[in-house]
């Protein structure tokens, strides 16, 4: 196929299929085995300096947070990851200085609530480097192409446009219309962590709500921490397996954090704490700020249990769930942020 | 002048938008919409004169019944009594396989061609501004048939001749381009609406045309707000207005905190 044009982006979390393939082979057991253990451990065993990390969920909904926060707390440095629309936790992330390279799809908003301050300062200084620009679609067609144990899919975005002058896709004469068509690099994160309703100790996993792209990120990461809501008996999986969107064989840690995605959306259990998200918007302003609200949030509790607790505990987390239940009125405190 | 109803105190800037917005959707019709403003207006169009239009988000609500203003267009709202909450893959392959009539987008800055800019204001490498990206925006504006864009600050600094950074597909540099570059043939933008005015493309040159003039607005503001040429016809509507039903819905279903609408 004659190649017509190429992105300048960076290709990041590509292997050649065989090695993807290879690497499967001999690191991801098939046993069915006991994976719970403490979020310090998942994060401190299964991300390192360097690697390229992906957050599941989309923007503020289902967000693995404990493991954003704890990936702060280790000091984790020049992680890369994917903006797969990623918000609250990119935002975090590239503001604590573990983020220092971005592939944008959307990345350093949040969305209604406005930009990010702390990570567009990290950009416009040059601190956070963008490396490659691609859209949502493209991204979520990355982690497919490498779910599907290919180099490539095809796709008909992108085209024509700075976004995919700037992606890492290439742009080819369909053999078979012979047309142009854009072709989606696989991307196969060193580490993925997504938080789930419900799963057993071995990983297999229930989502309620859209799945987004949590199913094709779970199998093309090479690790995959889950955190979920509750774990529960296998024989609850095994009565509905229609319903097990991950299957325990792609996944490394078991974490249990009840209202882990906490301050975002955790679909049918509890809603965004605006609150809490709107004090983010307004000391991340400053990098003194972000200092100040990484060390009361972060550096300062140990368990996500405590850190609860600073954000109003079980009385704002009832809240949540009623607010959630469209039990309580929309409120938009970031409004005043300005 | 500003719009007349927004002077005379009747409605805000936003509320018309929205409006406007609304009006251009049909009913048994499919749109995928993007944050803020496409939202409010997919929500008055269902609860007005098309309860059939199939509202899609990105991220997999497919269908929903809005009960209030999604903040974000991956929550549960998205899909609460939807017909579906699948997945990314699934909305964007629907779109791409033609599932899907309009996408419905906001813009920081657009050319006249209808491209559209959203990731960075300035040198990619070294931003004056860095904007969120893409997300869905590229996707929409490439799967989707008719493109419905909505900027509510219409300037010479919005309205521009070469956008900074070429992020959604509009048509390009002119006819024939998107075929040409391998976009889903026929596809393309529709409709812009600014504060001023509506707009369309004129068939042959795929270029910018002021289609209508919001009440009490003229052209030499349409002039004068734009950086790039439009074409302005010698025959121009005025858009319609608001009922007071329409602003009822908005003010106390769509969004009574004012959190798009403002207060």
């Amino acid at each position: 196929m004659d190649i017509l044009s190429e992105g300048k982006g960076e290709l990041l979390g590509w292997h050649d299929p065989d090695e993807a393939r290879q690497w499967v082979l001999e690191n991801k057991s098939r046993e069915l085995k006991d994976k719970t253990m403490s979020v310090r451990e998942a994060v401190s065993r299964f991300i390192h300096d360097g690697d390229f990390i992906a957050s599941g969920g989309f923007g503020h909904i289902r967000v693995s947070m404990a493991v954003i926060y704890e990936i702060v707390r280790q000091k984790k440095r020049n992680l890369a990851m994917a903006g797969k629309t990623a918000v609250h936790d990119i935002d975090i992330l590239v503001a604590s200085g573990c983020v220092n390279k971005v592939e944008v799809a959307y990345s350093f908003g949040h969305e209604l609530r406005g930009l990010s301050p702390a990570s567009r300062r990290m950009v416009e200084t040059g601190r956070c480097k963008v490396v490659a620009e691609t859209s949502n679609a493209a991204y979520q067609w990355r982690f497919l192409a490498g779910m599907m144990g290919l180099p490539f899919v095809p796709s008909r975005n992108l085209l024509g446009t700075d976004t995919g002058r700037y992606s890492s896709c290439k742009v080819v004469k369909d053999p078979f219309s012979g047309k142009p068509i854009n072709l989606i690099p696989a991307a196969y994160p060193d580490a993925a962590f997504i938080h789930v309703h419900r799963c057993d100790i071995y990983g297999n996993a229930q989502i309620d709500g859209a799945v987004v792209e949590d199913i094709e990120l779970s199998r093309c990461a090479r690790r995959l921490i889950l955190t979920t809501e509750r774990i529960v008996d296998t024989e609850l999986i095994r009565g509905e397996p229609w319903k097990t969107k991950i299957p325990f064989f792609v996944v490394d840690a078991v974490v249990e954090v009840p209202f882990g995605s906490h301050p975002c959306e955790m679909p049918g259990i509890y809603y965004y704490d605006e609150e809490c998200i709107a004090e983010w918007l307004r000391l991340s302003k400053t990098p003194e700020g972000v200092d100040s609200y990484l060390q009361k949030y972060v550096f300062a509790v140990d368990t996500f249990e405590e850190y609860l607790k600073l954000c109003g505990g079980m009385r704002k987390m009832r809240y949540l769930k009623r607010r959630e239940l469209l039990r309580e009125p929309m409120t938009a405190p970031w409004r005043r942020e300005g | 002048m500003p719009i007349t109803g927004v002077t005379d105190g009747k409605y805000s800037l936003r509320e018309y938008l929205a409006f406007i917005g609304a009006s251009m959707l049909e009913d048994k019709r499919s749109v995928l919409v993007g944050t803020g403003l496409p939202i409010i207006a997919a929500m008055l169009a269902q609860k007005t004169h098309a309860p059939n239009l199939l509202i899609m988000f990105e991220a997999g609500g497919i269908g929903p019944l809005l009960p209030e203003l999604p903040v974000s267009v991956g929550e549960s709202r998205t899909y609460y009594r939807g017909v579906a909450a699948s997945s990314m893959h699934d909305v964007m392959s629907l779109c791409q396989a033609g599932y899907v009539d309009y996408a419905f987008l906001g813009a920081a800055q657009i050319d006249m061609y209808g491209n559209i800019n959203t990731t960075v204001i300035g040198n990619h490498d070294a931003p004056k501004v860095r904007l969120p990206g893409s997300g869905g925006a590229n996707d929409g504006a490439s799967f989707a048939q008719k493109l419905i864009i909505i900027i509510a600050n219409q300037s010479p600094r919005t309205f521009v001749n070469k956008v900074d950074f070429l992020t959604t597909p509009g048509y390009l540099d002119g006819p024939g381009a998107r075929e040409r570059a391998g976009l889903a043939r026929g596809s393309g933008p529709y409709r812009v609406v600014t504060q001023l005015g509506i707009f369309d493309f004129e068939e042959g040159s795929k270029r910018l045309r002021l289609l209508s003039l919001h009440p009490g607005v003229t052209t030499g503001e349409v002039r004068e707000n734009s950086g790039c040429d439009i074409i302005i016809p010698p025959h121009i509507e005025t858009s319609p207005e608001p009922s007071f039903e329409h602003l009822r819905i908005l003010r106390e279903e769509i969004d009574p905190v004012g959190v798009v609408l403002g207060k």
